[in-house]
């Protein structure tokens, strides 16, 4: 575990609401139990497709992570996964309702988060929690996490990048809590902190004498 | 003598586990220097997972980030260099190596067709991996990069005009790193890479060589550019953000700036980042088949860098 004066707890799955309750934005996670990936097409075959899911919640477990491992098949059937790392999560908000219905999951993991807006839309009734991961490239460590890979569904229909990988994991981190069970999100509050300070850097900038067509010029906001 | 194909391919996957496994020494130690002034306590935590990381991927021989980006080649030349088979057995074993790698190391099989999605799983398929080339004058060897380069994020090209000056180059570069440094989509602290000048095209490619082919600490020899390099790193730094996105200092590790000349009308510009995963390999294939590792590809030189119409210079400015 990275040490740090923030605060660090190891999260079991499946986690009772009361338990992700607890959680503040900003602390550090690590998790132990099942977890299995899902990316955008997963969500597209599953909740807009109307496939559904591949196998029972208790197969698939509670927790999705938003990621594609660098993982091979080996010749003899068996699954081997290397480093995982998260993909952006705000491509993955036009599924989630739906989604959340179907997987019964209230633990998501990815990258960047989603928009407070979104996790109070659509992570507060189902009683989810949002976790990021850390720096986006710790994917050796995450990697170590990894206890046994269980299965890999739909490879054939989606390819390895985009299957589902079930896997179970012992002290898997660090994640930090993005979105707590409020809804709230610890990179909005990050952004207005940093957003005061934006203003002074432009100074002795000037804009582009050809501007483009829709630009935006309000440094306080995001691109997502 | 004619270099070996199988050389070169065996080169070529040593390369590839090399530049998914090790993170370069000038990134590590530029990393570390912003780590050593990073007051915000969050983006200090995310450095020090990131150097846990580095460790943790060498120990275990894993890809250090499970987005293993796009592999891809730099092929120089020397002038005198002659390999079995010509460039097209050389492409075939870079295709033929780049596969294999995926599988063995393994890396995540990222390239797919662009609207069918459909996935080889091995990182080949139309147009992948890229294969760029450069010639280097006196030489009997061929140096193999490979660059892995992440990312969705961080890049952006504008065409600017001589009017909006440094001015407008400051508030360009700005725009790219606060955009794409909100959540830390760009993955930083990054080695940013600024192409200048140039067609549009050349723009681009200046800009993705400077960030991912130039290392941590390297100075343009031109005395200008040398300045501006300076100027917009420590900008980068002040913008008060720092790893993904949250309140510091660590955002630039290093910038590296590349120039073409233009067209006389305009001052195009681009800028990329290459990401805490700042991942390349290269090895020099010397003309007796023996193989040398580093990790900086010295790709630029006095001669690709070269102003005049003739190149007769003596050959100590032709090294690097």
């Amino acid at each position: 575990m990275t040490k740090t004066k923030l605060k660090t707890v190891t999260l079991e799955l499946p986690a009772s609401r009361d338990t992700l309750a607890e959680l503040e934005i900003g602390t550090v996670v690590y998790l132990t139990g099942r977890i299995f990936t899902a990316r955008e097409g997963v969500y597209k075959r599953a909740v807009e497709d109307g496939h559904g899911l591949p196998a029972s919640r208790e197969q698939m477990g509670s927790a999705n992570f938003h990621c594609s491992p660098a993982a091979r098949i080996n010749e003899d059937g068996t699954l081997n996964v290397g480093a995982v790392t998260a993909t952006a999560s705000f491509r993955f908000a036009k599924w989630l309702d739906g989604w959340f219905e179907l997987s019964g999951c209230n633990v998501i993991i990815g990258k960047g988060g989603m928009t407070s807006e979104i996790y109070k839309k659509s992570f507060v009734p189902a009683n989810a929690i949002y976790l990021t991961t850390v720096g986006y490239g710790t994917g050796a460590l995450l990697g170590r996490g990894i206890k046994s890979v269980v299965d890999a569904h739909w490879r054939n229909e989606l390819g390895l990048a985009q299957a589902i990988w079930v896997l179970d994991v012992e002290k898997m981190g660090p994640f930090l809590v993005e979105g707590d069970i409020h809804g709230n999100s610890l990179f909005e509050r990050e952004n207005a902190k940093v957003a005061a300070g934006i203003e002074a850097a432009y100074e002795g900038t000037r804009p582009a004498t050809m501007q483009r067509y829709g630009e935006l010029d309000d440094k306080t906001k995001e691109v997502i | 003598m004619a270099i070996p194909i199988a050389t070169l391919q065996t080169t070529a996957e040593e390369l590839t586990a090399k530049a998914a496994i090790e993170i370069p020494a000038d990134y590590l130690a530029g990393l570390e220097k912003l780590a050593d002034i990073e007051s915000g306590e969050l983006s200090a935590f995310v450095i020090q997972a990131m150097l846990e990381n580095y460790k943790a991927a060498e120990e275990d021989r894993r890809a250090m980030c499970g987005d293993t980006g796009c592999p891809r080649w730099y092929v120089k030349y020397g002038n005198e260099a002659r390999i079995d088979g010509g460039p097209i057995a050389l492409e075939a074993a870079l295709r033929r190596a780049t596969a294999q790698a995926t599988h063995n190391i393994p890396l995540r099989p990222n390239r797919v067709h662009p609207l069918t999605r459909a996935d080889h799983d091995n990182n080949v398929g139309m147009n992948a991996p890229e294969i760029e080339y450069a010639f280097h004058p006196d030489a009997d060897w061929v140096d193999l990069t490979t660059v892995h380069k992440g990312g969705l994020f961080g890049t952006d090209y504008r065409m600017l005009f001589p009017g909006d000056g440094i001015e407008g180059i400051r508030r360009f570069f700005l725009d790219t790193l606060v955009a794409f440094g909100k959540r830390g989509l760009a993955c930083q602290p990054a080695i940013v890479g600024i192409g200048l000048g140039g067609n549009k095209d050349t723009c681009m490619v200046l800009g993705k060589h400077a960030a991912c082919l130039r290392t941590v600490g390297s100075v343009h020899p031109d005395p200008d550019i040398a300045q501006l390099e300076v100027e917009l790193k420590e900008l980068g730094n002040s913008i008060g953000m720092g790893a993904m996105g949250f309140m510091g200092s660590s955002m630039v590790v290093d910038c590296n700036i590349e120039a073409g000349y233009c067209h006389t009308g305009g001052m195009p510009m681009s800028v990329h980042m290459f990401c805490l995963s700042s991942r390349r390999a290269t090895a020099r294939v010397h003309a007796d088949g023996h193989v040398e590792y580093r990790t900086d590809p010295e790709w630029f030189s006095a001669y690709s860098r070269r102003t005049t119409v003739e190149w007769d210079t003596p050959m100590a400015q032709a090294a690097e």
